[in-house]
């Protein structure tokens, strides 16, 4: 049975990605998630705000130097301090030389400058992709649709010039016009658009007037969202595609793959079940395929997409049509 | 044959601690100020693992105070090793008993010395030879270092003669004038280092160890029969040791070409005129001799090197025999003597010569002796001449002063104040800056770029004022191609930059200009606009001396680059622009060069901003058109209020101008004693936004007075006749609750005094509920307000204070009462200070304080102003600060002065109980009033007393009316640092906890020594990185309550304002109220902890919910009520310590360099807190058994 794939151009055994999490902090979790079959690790990200904020903090540090007769500094002089983006670097280095299946180094920011830079180093440090996150809630009103897919299009650019390992997009849910986004992208040298980031959710304290930021774990249901873009993406576009969220099950890669993904990255089952389950994973993928008699994971990549579904019009307006029309108001009152 | 020449540019701190690291094995260090860095030098290379000479990382250790320190080098010295430690001041007076010692058993060791006043009537940071002449008479051999080059050579010149001799050296040099100057200075190799110190000599330090292996005994007691005679066998090691100098001076000149002898002398070979001094004032007095040489005068100076053992045959050698006059100078006064020591010395030099007919002198000479630089005073070669000129007299002034006016004994000498002699060839250049803008630390990288770059000498000396919240520093910077001799400030520049546009209605900045000088400012306004906002001073400055007038609106260029407010490297760039030093381009990548050397371990994101910053300034720079005629009349405002008291007007305003060196003696008191309640006249206009309250949203909590760590926002509640005639944009609103019913309620900020902290907008709890963003206080910029918020203020100042009586005893009330402690000189948002103004609201009335060396004493009582104020009826605070040492003993002497004076007091009333009446009489004695009313009540009795007593008109009744006083009670706190209190003070501490007196004693814990800059103390908690425990402290925190618990019977509390200010009030009026001793132990966030103190009250919180500091009180009066002792006032830890912990630099940074062992560290210290809330728990269920209640 031939569970391989291609992403980014790179040869995969299989398409389960462990995704960006707290696992890849640790060599001995990645080691495992490795032995467990996972086919490539995504690291988590490198922030552009904790590139800022570190170096800030340390320059702060300064502040009070040289103010005063008694004293030319309050705290001690650091001695081979390792800065988070430095020890993001090491940590490349370390798994690297720890795993044999690829790593794909991440980077987070909102806007092309001098950060992306880091991209070069992270594909010094080793890495052999690399997964650009852009996370940018547009919450100003200030600025259009054009302007919020040209951030996009100009980070790639200014990255993709940096390195010559493979670049993925990572992508949010919110573009007026997905598809066409993707097509931009793609077109812009994307190797492969990742569907989709998830969104920082807010929880209003209603005693102290205050907001909290949460990020919950993907839960299955994440998923169909993911799979509605991917099924329209799947042929309109020429580099990899990828799911991020919600993929818990072996029928929801399954599902993944059908919808047109090259590979599916787990994170949240991971982290709840451990690396190991990366196994039952597989396993479960194997032996419904066994079952249903597929040969080989290319076979069925797409088979469930926009292009291909013998009932296109599942995915467009007609779906939103029957689902109102199976919805019974009297069912909610009952 | 002389060595390839290494340079760097250095302090004289790390030019001597260089050579003392290579050159010894076991380093005891404890911090004071200005010898600290020599030990965090230390610290920090065998952190990083560097080697000594020999190739071993010395055994760098940090002992409890200086006495301490010097143990431990006495211990180490016997045992074998080599040992050295550094000190000055106080420190070097705790370490004469064990000097003796060393000396005595004929040790070789050196101690290095920046060489400090020692307090008096003051405490001074400041350098003179107080010190070092209080420890001449202990054996120890002395070396005299003037110059930073000196200290690094004079360091391996006093290890090697030592070792050789067997004399220990003390090796000195001026605190700050060469301790702290920056200078381009000759490094000597290891190789220089290894020629000099012999290994024989090593070798023997060793077979004299004390082992078992060849056992003997050393400290015997000796009595009359043989303490005498072996004392006087010493004596030929003594008659050797000037040998051992030579010799160690003659080899460094042959390895270095750098010549010195035990007494250099300079000047005329037959001069008439000699001046005999030591230390960094004889570079001054070289570098006038050579001027005044070229004006044909006959003058010299003889520099003493070799203070002890003092060569009377070296110092007569060293003199012309032409001499007709000598001058002897003394860095110190010993009042009451003959006169100073090296006066003596020379007087008896020249006297025993003469007995012996020994005199190489042609002459009998004039020796008059004088006193000069106190106190790091100024010391110019105007002085210098005014010296020679004295001398040239028939009959010379004997025990004179220079530097200052003596217009009392009329001891001073006259010296003309305009005159300069230095050269045009030395590029001369003065900066004010903000100590928080970066300016010192640009100019010291200017230093090392121009003796890097040029073949130009470098020198850079820096001022800075005496506050630690926007603290004004003044750089001097001076460029040659000849070694710079000049150890004073810079009076005429070439080059004045002025790095805040404020400092311009504050200081008469271009009176450092020479006639076309440059003048470079940092200016909010273009340079076609510039003008018109200049005082008039400063245009006709501008004009009159024809500068060049630069402008660059740096904080601008500084933001663009996303540098904030950091324009330290945007001012320096335009320095190089205009100065010239180095042609601009090359400048410029030298800037970057260092910028690059400087930020490389902070990350590149910061180098490259910089970058962006240097490349942006240029086009921002830009010259002035200068007028030809002043177009202003808008002077200067005047320094204090015209309202001001007589003092603040004559004395106080002077200081506060930076022109105090012109007061003359008359204008002080001679014991030390100052009025309080100056810092009201201090306006310093510091903050950048200010809290601007909102009545409609405001719920009348007072929590932000609670928090305030300057005094600098209150609470009044006043009748509502009060507010008429309110200026326009006074707020107020009716008070809420019902103690003050139908009073009128208002907050109002000191607009001047506030330091913009935020801490007060923090803790409002009152949101706006339709636009939470806004609360009652809102931080909005200070300009917009200031003229509202001043005029306000000064209304708000005028309204009555609230009755006393009348406040019930709750937290929120007791913030309507007038703060005793107003605008102290701490870091903005401080940690400590809002305690002290707590205990002043209460208790500022009756109040001592004795207050131990440390921030709370420096911004408690460092002129020119100081923050302890009085009430209405001239009452407050009397504060004093003893030592470091002995606070507690100090602060229990207050005690026991009290009540003897009270018994004393009580016994005269009851003699003249007859004539005085019973019924007064009886309420006197009998009254011991613990509340508000009662204290009022007993204040009337003892005025009825004195009115009575006044128409006795005897000597009995004067006696009683002086001390009646006594007869209202006093509350005696003892204030000071963990430093104090955890180290340096805890034996005193423990003896007062112990005596069961009735003093308070007030902990203000920062968990490090925050004065000297942030050393680790026994209050520094686990896993938290501070100088000298830079891999982070690897044992827990001193349990200092759970000490104090122990007695049994003393009142113990722990508390943090800013996780529950309930508690804090409740603590420290129980402490107060309690009939014996009371230790308080208070949370202070603090700036060495490396967080934004505007999350101070946040942090504060966090250290309570986490365990990391519970809150409790343990009361032995609760043992008569049969419950338990100890009562915690927080809860089972709820966050984990890291949510507290890595929110600080001092958590944190371990964490970036040793991750592995902060995670050690941080589980550990988690079990820690885990056993220790355990431990209090248990505790705080213990039931007194029936005995022990009764």
């Amino acid at each position: 049975m031939d569970l391989s794939t291609t992403y980014m151009g790179i040869e995969l055994p299989n398409p389960l990605v462990g995704g960006p999490s707290p696992i890849s902090d640790h060599v001995d979790a990645s080691r495992r998630l490795e032995d467990a079959g996972a086919s490539a690790l995504v690291m988590h990200s490198l922030f552009m705000e904790q590139i800022l904020r570190e170096q800030q903090a340390l320059a702060d540090l300064d502040a009070h130097s040289h103010s005063n007769a008694e004293a030319s500094s309050y705290l001690a002089e650091p001695t081979d301090f390792a800065l988070g983006p430095e020890e993001y670097l090491e940590q490349v280095t370390r798994l690297k030389s720890a795993l044999s299946i690829p790593v794909i180094g991440s980077l987070n920011g909102t806007h092309s400058g001098r950060w992306t830079r880091y991209a070069r180093l992270i594909e010094e440090a080793g890495a052999d992709g690399l997964e650009l996150n852009v996370y940018y809630v547009p919450l100003s009103g200030d600025e259009g649709p054009m302007e919020v897919e040209q951030r996009y299009l100009d980070i790639l650019e200014s990255v993709k010039a940096q390195v010559t390992i493979p670049v993925a997009m990572k992508l949010p849910h919110f573009f007026s016009a997905p598809v066409h986004m993707m097509k931009r992208l793609d077109a812009a040298g994307a190797d492969a658009l990742v569907l989709f980031n998830p969104l920082y959710q807010p929880e209003l304290d209603i005693e102290q007037l205050e907001v909290r930021p949460e990020r919950p774990l993907s839960d299955p249901g994440s998923m169909k969202q993911r799979v509605l873009w991917l099924a329209a993406a799947f042929e309109k576009v020429s580099c990899s595609l990828a799911i991020t969220g919600g993929v818990h099950t072996p029928t929801d890669l399954i599902k993944s793959m059908m919808a047109g993904a090259d590979i599916a990255q787990m994170t949240s089952a991971l982290l709840i079940h451990g690396p190991d389950y990366a196994i039952k994973m597989l396993t479960g993928v194997r032996e419904w395929m066994a079952e249903f008699e597929y040969e080989s994971i290319r076979q069925m990549r797409g088979s469930m997409s926009l292009a291909r579904t013998p009932d296109p019009e599942a995915y467009e307006r007609a779906n939103y049509l029957k689902s109102l029309n199976t919805w019974h108001p009297g069912s909610a009152l009952r | 044959m002389t060595e390839p020449r290494t340079t760097t540019t250095w302090d004289g701190n790390e030019a001597a601690a260089d050579v003392a690291y290579r050159l010894n094995e076991v380093i005891s260090i404890y911090p004071i100020t200005p010898a600290s860095p020599m030990g965090e030098h230390a610290d920090a290379w065998a952190s990083r693992g560097r080697a000594n000479l020999w190739g071993d990382v010395p055994h760098v250790v940090e002992m409890q105070s200086e006495g301490g320190a010097a143990g431990a080098v006495h211990g180490a010295l016997q045992a074998g090793a080599l040992t050295t430690t550094f000190t000055a001041s106080q420190g070097l007076l705790l370490m004469i008993p064990n000097l003796y010692k060393i000396a005595g058993e004929l040790t070789p060791a050196v101690i290095h010395i920046a060489a400090r006043t020692i307090a008096t009537h003051a405490l001074s940071i400041f350098g003179d030879h107080s010190d070092v002449y209080a420890a001449r008479q202990t054996g120890f051999g002395m070396l005299a270092s003037g110059s930073v080059q000196e200290a690094h050579d004079f360091a391996l010149i006093a290890h090697a003669a030592s070792l050789n001799s067997r004399v220990p050296f003390l090796h000195f040099f001026d605190g700050f004038r060469t301790s702290h100057e920056v200078a381009w200075t000759d490094r000597l190799s290891d190789d220089v280092l290894r020629a000099l110190v012999d290994d024989e000599a090593i070798a023997a330090h060793r077979a004299r160890a004390l082992t078992p292996d060849r056992p003997a005994v050393r400290g015997t007691a000796q009595n009359p029969d043989a303490f005498f005679q072996a004392r006087e066998a010493i004596n030929p090691y003594y008659e050797d040791c000037v040998g051992h100098i030579e010799q160690a001076m003659a080899d460094l000149a042959g390895l270095t070409g750098r010549t010195y002898r035990p007494f250099d002398y300079v000047g005329h070979p037959d001069a008439d005129r000699v001046v005999v001094l030591m230390g960094s004032g004889a570079e001054a007095v070289d570098e006038t001799v050579e001027w005044l040489l070229a004006q044909g005068e006959r003058v010299g100076v003889v520099k003493v090197r070799l203070y002890r053992p003092f060569s009377a045959a070296h110092l007569l050698a060293s003199i012309p025999s032409s001499v007709r006059s000598i001058g002897v100078l003394d860095r110190s006064k010993e009042p009451g003597a003959p006169g100073e020591p090296l006066y003596l010395d020379v007087v008896c030099a020249l006297h025993e010569a003469r007995m012996a007919g020994t005199s190489p002198l042609q002459h009998d000479p004039a020796v008059v002796g004088g006193r000069y630089g106190l106190s790091s005073k100024e010391f110019t070669p105007a002085m210098v001449i005014g010296i020679f000129e004295e001398l040239a007299q028939q009959r010379p002034k004997n025990h004179f002063t220079v530097g200052i006016h003596d217009d009392i004994s009329h001891t001073s000498l006259p010296w003309d104040e305009d005159l300069t002699i230095e050269p045009d060839d030395v590029m001369r250049a003065v900066f004010f800056g903000l100590g928080s803008d970066g300016t010192v630390g640009a100019n010291k990288n200017t230093i090392k770029i121009i003796g890097e770059q040029t073949d130009n000498y470098a020198q850079g000396y820096f001022v800075y004022d005496s506050k630690k919240s926007g603290a004004v520093t003044i750089s001097h910077l001076r460029f040659g191609p000849r070694p710079i001799r000049s150890t004073y400030l810079i009076r005429r520049a070439r080059f004045v930059g002025v790095h805040q546009f404020v400092f311009l209605d504050r200081y008469d900045v271009l009176a450092y200009a020479e006639p076309g000088a440059v003048f470079l400012l940092n200016s909010p306004h273009p340079a076609d606009e510039v003008w018109d906002h200049l005082p008039a001073e400063v245009q006709r400055g501008i004009i009159d001396k024809g500068l060049r007038f630069f402008v660059i609106d740096a904080y601008r260029v500084a933001r663009e680059a996303d540098m904030g407010r950091r324009i330290n490297t945007v001012m320096q760039t335009c320095f190089f622009a205009i100065s010239g030093v180095l042609p601009r381009d090359e400048a410029l990548d030298h800037i970057k060069q260092s910028i690059r050397k400087t930020y490389a371990r902070k990350g590149e994101e910061i180098v490259l901003m910089n970058f962006e910053a240097v490349d942006a300034t240029l086009a921002h720079l830009h010259e002035v058109a200068v007028p030809t005629e002043v177009t202003t009349d808008r002077c200067r405002p005047p320094i204090v209020s015209p309202a001001a008291p007589d003092f603040v007007q004559r004395v106080t305003s002077v200081l506060l101008a930076g022109e105090g060196d012109r007061l003359p003696v008359s204008a002080f008191p001679p014991d030390g004693t100052w009025p309080t309640a100056t810092s009201q006249w201090e306006k310093r206009s510091i903050a950048q936004t200010l809290p601007i309250w909102d009545p409609a949203i405001c719920i009348q909590c007072n929590r932000c007075v609670g928090v305030c760590p300057h005094s600098a926002i209150r609470a009044k509640v006043a009748p509502p006749e009060a507010f008429e005639g309110a200026p326009e944009g006074f707020r107020s609103m009716a008070y809420k609750a019902t103690e003050y019913k139908d009073q009128t309620y208002t907050i109002q900020i000191a607009p001047d005094d506030c330091t913009g902290c935020t801490l007060c907008a923090k803790i409002c709890p009152a949101k706006d509920k339709s636009n939470p963003r806004h609360r009652a206080l809102d931080m909005e910029p200070a300009l917009e307000h200031m003229e509202a918020e001043r005029a306000s203020f000064d209304f708000f100042l005028g309204l009555p204070e609230v009755d006393r009586t009348t406040v019930r005893r709750r937290n929120k009330e007791s913030q309507f009462l007038r703060p005793l402690f107003e605008y102290p000189g701490a870091c903005s948002g401080c940690g400590e200070t809002p305690y002290i103004r707590l205990l002043t609201q209460l208790f500022g009335d009756r109040m001592l304080i004795a207050n131990a060396t440390g921030c709370s004493s420096i911004y408690g009582g460092n002129l020119p102003t100081t923050p302890y104020a009085v009430d209405a009826q001239g009452r407050g605070p009397a504060w004093s600060n003893s030592l470091f040492e002995d606070n507690a003993e100090f602060g229990l002497g207050f005690r026991l002065a009290v009540e003897q004076v009270t018994r004393f007091a009580q016994r005269l009333v009851r003699e003249q109980a007859g004539r005085i009446g019973s019924n007064l009489v009886d309420a006197l004695l009998l009254a011991y009033p613990t509340t508000e009313a009662g204290l009022a009540e007993q204040r009337a009795r003892v005025v009825q007393l004195r009115e009575i007593l006044a128409g006795f008109g005897d000597a009995a009744a004067a006696q009683l009316s002086q001390v009646a006083d006594y007869l209202v009670p006093k509350s005696v706190w003892i204030i000071g640092g963990d430093g104090w209190a955890y180290d340096i003070g805890y034996g005193g501490l423990d003896h007062v906890l112990a005596s069961g007196e009735d003093v308070n004693i007030l902990v203000l814990d920062t968990e490090v020594y925050s004065n000297t800059g942030g050393q680790a103390s026994k209050a520094t908690p686990l896993g938290a990185v501070a100088k000298f425990a830079a891999a982070g402290k690897g044992i827990g925190k001193k349990d200092l309550g759970m000490l104090a618990m122990a007695y049994g019977n003393v009142y113990v509390a722990q508390i943090a304002l800013g996780a529950k200010d309930t508690q804090t009030y409740a603590a420290l009026t129980e402490a107060e109220s309690y009939p014996g001793t009371s230790l308080v132990i208070a949370y202070s966030h603090c700036i060495a902890h490396g967080f934004d103190l505007a999350n101070g009250l946040e942090q504060q919180r966090k250290a309570m919910l986490t365990g990391y500091w519970p809150l409790y009180r343990f009361d032995p009066r609760r043992r008569d009520d049969g419950k338990p002792l100890l009562k915690l006032d927080s809860g089972a830890p709820k966050l984990k310590l890291r949510e507290f912990a890595y929110n600080e630099a001092r958590f944190g940074m371990l964490l970036k360099s040793h991750p592995q062992r902060a995670a050690d560290l941080m589980k550990a210290a988690q079990e820690q807190i885990d056993r220790r809330y355990a431990t209090y728990q248990a505790l705080s269920r213990v039931v007194p058994t029936d005995d022990e209640s009764r």
